[in-house]
């Protein structure tokens, strides 16, 4: 008994200090004067209080974070990891009576389905503060925490490093024929297609798409065609730079036969994509997913996100990634997510040429 | 032929026909309804969809070649399966092949590998398996053991004196298999076939690894690109007709098969001696024990000696095996129990609606795993919230997606049983339900043992409604390989798979077992 009740209270008094800690940790980080103000407000309030978080994310990454703010705040939190879409379906039939609190997308289109079906609810505007206004949903009912690039990964035994095009839009020339390889169901590809219906108009962009569809083998996610193009089944094809370095990562040096090429800044085929999180309106813990979501936009939690193996650019002003390559101000300006939308007018138009079914 | 005569039911006394028949329609049709759930919840969601998407969907030219892919996917792999099945049973039941007992388990064993483990193995080690034939190739060679499985046990069970009397009247070896044994084994056939056309029809997983796209393609294309439940589910009604086709051809196929011994004790079969084709035979299931589980044996290998995110696996494996045990054992128990009332309501009444019921709940294997367990999640949210996210709904969900399996199973078991027994013990004043735990339960144990089997290896390897319906931070072996392998950490994932193979050993044995096992009639009709 007495070994419980001192644990306890030992508890009580480090969640009491983590409390402290994290919000003048919230407070320090933001541009804005309002940061933390929910998270020290409802801070008492908050600890112990347990919320459920569904994430599409890179798990171990998502992990660290979650203990992390767990250890800072006192507030439990489950996590559900699974597949995007499957979790974004789930929500959609769960409706109002869902127990989730925050979805943590991989990519918008997600996220602003369920913004658009009022599934969400606004994010502080502290914590929308906290990263570039273009990386969170225009409405604010989302709000963006990491970021990944579109490359061209290639084959290094195949193509030399000059040789990678500088244009998205070169890929439908017939100079590659029988040479690219591309992951059309993958969420990471609909956003370029917008960025070429928005820069080309839909015309053009269906041309693009049957050159592209003409000269490319189809794979069924971009690991797949990470491996194909390392092992050299085609040349190269396009994917978000994080697949390359976790394939680095698991075949080692001496197994990567491929390597990272990029689109030049302004081409629509250079383009950020934002990963972001939500609350759900109806979660009855609206205090601790507010709490949550200022943590991610957090400074501690962006470099937890900098220095992880998920590889993602983290989006807070200061924080750098110090495993990718390139650095993110190269890929010049991001694209702002409202210029992306939902993805369906891309979406048709990837059905309408045959590449998505 | 005098040992073998069609299915001729004598007519029950009108009093015990009512006692016999009060609960059991009743269990049957409840059994059937939950089952049906899923197919109720298409029927909703496509209800709410606007015609205009609909036909947007359905009248681009994709479609129809979509459907051809399925439609001759399916025939090709459903085939195959059955000249791979029936020949590799009747090498192993009928023929003086040598180490015969090892043959049985090794040929039963692609079943203990997880299908996207199967995928996976082939892309990551022979990249150029892919397409159509690539499709075939996998999908052949993960599930033969559905048709070989219940022929092996048909031709054990089955009399060898109408074949001996075949040949004494003059046939040759061929003509005897043709015009003897195939007949003999048709409604094993059937279902084998009705299992494997079934799956074909609404799994994605798979070909997506392989580049193969196939009608349950575009479905997820709605689903998971789209986020769009109301086409989805338009297009999952075109699956459902389909799959009503396929339920229907094999209702004809199993109904003219149906054949019954009439002794209780089947005299086993001289080996035929198989002379100069021993060598080819031996070799030629070697091949076939070599490709389907030599393959992912030596990828998961591969993976564990090769990549970089190799550990020892953390203790996470040992809570994500207990999981997995838990919950595949939980469904088994209850999908087997389910699958008798339906099975003895069509197995006594061979009336119209009676089979109508059995065939219905077929259905829902045919239907995408996302669709059932989007199905589980509508109905458990509105009508059972204290379970939501809770071990009984997943347990629930597993139950209801693998039911078909048990049933099959269930079904193949009575068919051997004689159709007097119920009666006779009947007429002796039993009463129903001690007829029920005294004569035909212990006739059919080993179905039972063979339903909780096959259920227990497929839910032990299921994904896509373990991620929708487990527990939230509860992993499966499954959820945690898919967890490792989107994560491109195949040295860390190989483990999973291991332990989830491994796990399925014991299971595929019982099966064997259970399955092939000399049923003991004598101990249910003390």
């Amino acid at each position: 008994m007495s070994v419980v009740a001192l644990r306890s209270a030992k508890r009580s008094a480090a969640v009491l200090a983590a409390i402290a800690a994290s919000t003048s940790v919230l407070t320090g980080c933001g541009s804005s004067q309002a940061t933390g103000n929910s998270s020290s407000a409802s801070g008492g309030s908050i600890k112990g209080q347990s919320i459920t978080l569904y994430s599409g994310q890179h798990a171990q990454t998502v992990d660290a974070l979650v203990k992390d703010f767990q250890s800072r705040t006192g507030v439990k939190v489950n996590v559900r990891s699974g597949d995007e879409a499957e979790l974004a379906n789930q929500l959609l039939t769960e409706g109002s009576a869902s127990p989730a609190d925050v979805f943590l997308a991989e990519n918008p289109p997600a996220l602003t389905t369920l913004e658009q079906k009022g599934l969400l609810t606004k994010a502080n505007a502290s914590t929308l503060a906290a990263v570039p206004s273009g990386d969170s949903s225009p409405k604010g009912d989302w709000v963006g925490v990491s970021a990944r690039e579109a490359a061209f990964v290639y084959n290094t035994g195949k193509l030399q490093a000059g040789q990678t095009p500088t244009s998205v839009k070169d890929l439908a020339s017939s100079a590659w024929k029988g040479k690219l390889g591309i992951a059309p169901s993958e969420t990471d590809f609909a956003p370029i297609v917008t960025r070429v219906i928005k820069a080309e108009g839909e015309g053009a962009a269906k041309a693009w798409l049957e050159g592209l569809k003409a000269n490319s083998k189809v794979y069924g996610s971009n690991e797949d065609l990470v491996a194909a193009v390392n092992r050299g089944e085609v040349e190269g094809g396009v994917i978000d730079h994080y697949y390359w370095y976790r394939l680095r990562d698991e075949q080692g040096a001496s197994g990567v036969h491929s390597a990272l090429g990029y689109f030049k800044q302004g081409d629509p085929g250079s383009l950020v994509d934002v990963s972001g999180a939500g609350i759900l309106s109806s979660s009855k813990h609206q205090a601790a997913a507010q709490a949550l979501l200022a943590y991610l936009t957090s400074k501690p939690a962006q470099q937890i996100i900098a220095n992880s193996h998920s590889y993602e650019y983290p989006l807070a002003a200061g924080v750098q990634n110090t495993k990718v390559d390139r650095p993110l101000k190269d890929v010049g300006a991001v694209v702002p997510a409202s210029d992306l939308g939902d993805g369906k007018q891309a979406l048709q138009l990837l059905q309408s040429v045959g590449l998505l079914s | 032929m005098s040992t073998l005569r069609p299915l001729v039911r004598p007519s029950l006394p009108p009093v015990l026909r009512w006692r016999a028949g009060r609960a059991l329609p009743l269990v049957a049709g409840l059994v059937a309804l939950v089952v049906a759930c899923p197919l109720v919840f298409i029927g909703l969601q496509a209800g709410r969809s606007g015609w205009d998407s609909a036909g947007r969907l359905l009248e681009r030219p994709l479609v129809g070649t979509l459907l051809w892919h399925t439609v001759s996917l399916t025939a090709a792999v459903t085939a195959a399966a059955l000249v791979l099945g029936f020949t590799a049973a009747y090498l192993v039941e009928r023929t003086d092949l040598p180490g015969r007992r090892a043959w049985t388990v090794a040929l039963a064993m692609p079943l203990a590998v997880p299908e996207f483990v199967h995928g996976y193995c082939w892309v990551s080690l022979i990249p150029s398996v892919q397409g159509y034939w690539g499709a075939v190739l996998v999908m052949t060679s993960s599930l033969y053991p559905l048709v070989f499985l219940p022929v092996a046990a048909t031709l054990r069970h089955s009399d060898a004196a109408a074949e001996e009397v075949a040949r004494s009247l003059g046939h040759g070896r061929l003509a005897t298999l043709w015009r003897v044994t195939l007949p003999q084994t048709r409604p094993a056939l059937a279902g084998g076939a009705l299992l494997v056309s079934l799956y074909l029809l609404g799994e994605y997983g798979a070909f997506a690894m392989l580049r193969f796209t196939t009608f349950a393609t575009a479905i997820y294309t709605e689903y998971e690109t789209a986020f769009d439940t109301e086409s989805a589910s338009i297009l999952t009604l075109v699956l459902v007709a389909l799959a009503l086709l396929v339920v229907s051809l094999d209702a004809r196929a199993a109904r003219r098969g149906r054949v019954v011994r009439e002794g209780t004790t089947a005299r086993p079969c001289a080996p035929q001696p198989l002379g100069r084709w021993k060598a080819p035979a031996v070799a030629g299931l070697a091949g076939v024990v070599g490709t389907t589980l030599g393959v992912p044996v030596y990828a998961l290998v591969y993976w564990t000696m090769r990549g970089n995110s190799s550990t020892l696996p953390s203790t996470s494996i040992l809570s994500a095996t207990a999981a997995t045990l838990g919950y595949a054992l939980g469904a088994a128990a209850i999908a087997t129990a389910a699958a008798v009332p339906v099975a003895l309501y069509a197995w006594r009444r061979a009336t119209r609606l009676a089979r109508a019921v059995e065939r219905a709940v077929y259905l829902t294997r045919a239907l995408p795993g996302i669709a059932v367990a989007l199905a589980v999640v509508f109905f458990a949210i509105r009508y059972a919230q204290p379970v939501y996210q809770q071990p009984p709904l997943l347990v629930a969900g597993y139950a209801m997606l693998f039911f078909p399996l048990a049933l099959t199973a269930v079904r193949a078991s009575l068919a051997h049983v004689p159709h007097g027994v119920e009666d006779a013990a009947r007429s002796l004043g039993v009463r129903p339900l001690a007829v029920l735990a005294r004569v035909t339960l212990p006739l059919i144990l080993p179905g039972l043992g063979a339903a909780f089997a096959m259920v227990a290896l497929t839910a032990s390897t299921e994904l896509t409604a373990t991620l929708l319906l487990r527990p939230t931070g509860t992993e499966t072996l499954a959820t945690q390989f898919w967890i490792y392998t989107t994560d491109l950490a195949w040295g860390a994932a190989a483990p999973y798979a291991a332990v989830m193979t491994a796990l399925s050993i014991p299971a595929v044995v019982l099966l064997t077992r259970r399955t092939l096992g000399t049923p003991r009639p004598s101990k249910g009709m003390r």
